[in-house]
């Protein structure tokens, strides 16, 4: 039964992860002429397929730094079966991002990208998550996992900076206004403070000597 | 008890459409997809949407005043407009901009004139012949786009109030809509040295391709200056003041560094974070290239005279 479960809910995950690249590919084909019906990308498609590529990499790495939380409450350990596929989803979405970036907003200026990755910290912030996500997606497999052994639990700790570094790429990029990126900074901190508190909060507590823990069974007294 | 007294209290405005209460389950579905998704494209725009359904203007073409550039659609200019009060996403202007009554209108002139007080729009429009100028756009965002504005000069409206020898300045402010973004600090002030708005290349706009401007435009009554960014230029504008000094200006005062009061289009003079050297067209295809922003916006003919000797750099 479980494993006829996992045999389509894989598969489905995948499938859903592909729609908004789908809806780029449509969108773009559309806004080149083609008669793609019920796509229609605005105005400004390039923006549009820019925006709209990072955001969903910045999506997907929410859902991605759920999993295990949501795995620790449900004790449904089939849940760190799709982490992996999230997390290539995460690279695959954030390389778009910038092969768009580069293909086509900056239509391939070498200048221009340059003088952007240098002066601009926003863009060096996001070219330096994608260069921390480039390691964590090549050594991704099995075969990597057995060969780093501990070495690669500490390499993947990496993907706790990556959301500081692209929550303040995409606030930096805004004209004005923070509602949507401290939106994404309240999640990741939510996600990663639960995470601190999994290792070191319950130890604090479950300790005789806490002090966070026997004042409170006083004041229910 | 209460409830009846809210429920008297509650302006129409505030009250959901039953349309949308009914579709209340498809719209938060659509939300979540969008949320989890980054939404997947929008479905097609209606066709109404890309031929003006404003009324009609009488004009003349002033070919001496405008460009060779082939224009943008009516569809392109009127969904992808940076029009704050509505929000900040580009078609949001043209979702919410419903909300400005733009009837009656009445604009205030006020500060170093003669003549200042109350004018109604018929007022203030009714000495002038109208006509179309081709102008180009530069975004302070590096896009940019070529426009057939409807309109007259500037310095013409200007000089009806017979501005003092005080008045350096001219600051313009734009009315504030029923629902407001938070984006800014409103109202949504702009000023022009006073050389510069009496510059024959500034005008008053009052339409766009041949109609009325609608109201993501800036209806009823907006400035172009088209050698400067465009967020120099107010719209729907509900007061003029004339001033000894320099009108401090909405994104000067949101953020200094980025924003300066000249805001002329310079492609050697940056954004802190963007590059100005170069500029997307909208409306070109998916894979076009970028091209070079020209000094002034190309109109460095006519108004580099106004900057003589100025440091362009610090005066950005």
């Amino acid at each position: 039964m479980q494993r006829r479960y996992r045999y389509y809910y894989k598969p489905l995950i995948f499938i859903a992860c592909l729609v908004p690249a789908l809806g780029c590919l449509g969108g773009i084909l559309a806004s080149s002429g083609l008669r793609v019906p019920g796509f229609n990308l605005g105005v400004d498609p390039v923006r549009f397929v820019l925006d709209n590529l990072g955001k969903t990499a910045l999506n997907l790495l929410l859902i991605t730094l759920l999993i295990t939380p949501l795995r620790q409450l449900t004790g449904n350990a089939n849940l760190t079966r799709v982490r992996r596929m999230l997390g290539l989803f995460v690279f695959t979405y954030a390389l778009l991002h910038f092969i768009v970036y580069v293909g086509v907003f900056q239509a391939l200026s070498a200048h221009a990208i340059i003088e952007d990755i240098v002066k601009r910290p926003f863009i060096t912030m996001g070219f330096t998550a994608l260069l921390m996500l480039l390691p964590l997606a090549i050594t991704s497999t099995n075969k990597m996992m057995r060969r780093l052994g501990r070495r690669w639990q500490t390499l993947h700790r990496l993907i706790y900076v990556i959301p500081m570094l692209v929550t303040l790429h995409f606030w930096k990029m805004l004209k004005s206004g923070y509602r949507e990126p401290l939106l994404y900074a309240s999640m990741f901190a939510l996600l990663l403070g639960w995470r601190l508190w999994r290792r070191y909060g319950r130890t604090l507590q479950a300790a005789p000597t806490s002090r966070c823990a026997l004042p409170r069974v006083q004041e229910k007294a | 008890m209460n409830a009846m007294r809210y429920a008297i209290d509650i302006p129409p405005s505030q009250i959901t459409p039953e349309s949308v209460f009914h579709s209340r389950r498809t719209l938060l579905a659509a939300a979540l997809a969008e949320g989890l998704l980054a939404a997947a494209p929008r479905a097609a725009r209606a066709a109404a949407d890309s031929t003006p359904a404003t009324p009609a203007l009488s004009f003349t073409p002033n070919p001496r005043y405008s460009v060779q550039d082939k224009p943008n659609t009516y569809d392109e200019i009127t969904h992808y407009n940076n029009y704050y009060e509505f929000g900040t996403g580009k078609t949001d202007p043209a979702e919410h901009a419903g909300l400005l009554r733009i009837k009656p209108w009445n604009v205030q002139i006020s500060g170093e004139a003669e003549k200042t007080g109350s004018f109604t729009l018929e007022d203030i429009l009714k000495p002038h012949a109208l006509e179309e100028r081709i102008y180009r756009l530069r975004c302070v965002e590096a896009w940019s786009m070529v426009i057939p504005w409807v309109g007259f000069p500037l310095a013409d409206l200007l000089k009806r109030f017979n501005p003092t020898s005080k008045a350096k300045f001219v600051e313009f402010t734009t009315a504030l809509p029923g629902a407001r973004s938070d984006a800014l600090p409103w109202p949504y002030v702009e000023g022009l040295r006073i050389d510069e708005a009496m510059h024959p290349l500034s005008i008053m706009v009052v339409g766009l391709y041949g109609h009325e401007l609608p109201k993501q435009n800036g209806a009823p009554l907006r400035t172009m200056a088209p050698w400067k960014y465009g967020f120099k230029n107010g719209k729907s504008i509900v007061r003029i003041r004339f001033t000894e000094s320099q009108p401090r200006t909405t994104w000067n005062i949101a953020a200094p560094n980025e924003y300066g009061f000249y805001a002329n289009v310079n492609p050697e003079v940056d954004h802190p974070r963007w590059s100005q050297a170069t500029e997307r067209r909208i409306g070109g295809s998916f894979f076009a290239s970028r091209q070079r922003t020209l000094m002034f916006n190309g109109y460095a003919d006519q108004v580099a005279s106004l900057y003589q000797g100025m440091d362009l750099r610090r005066n950005y």
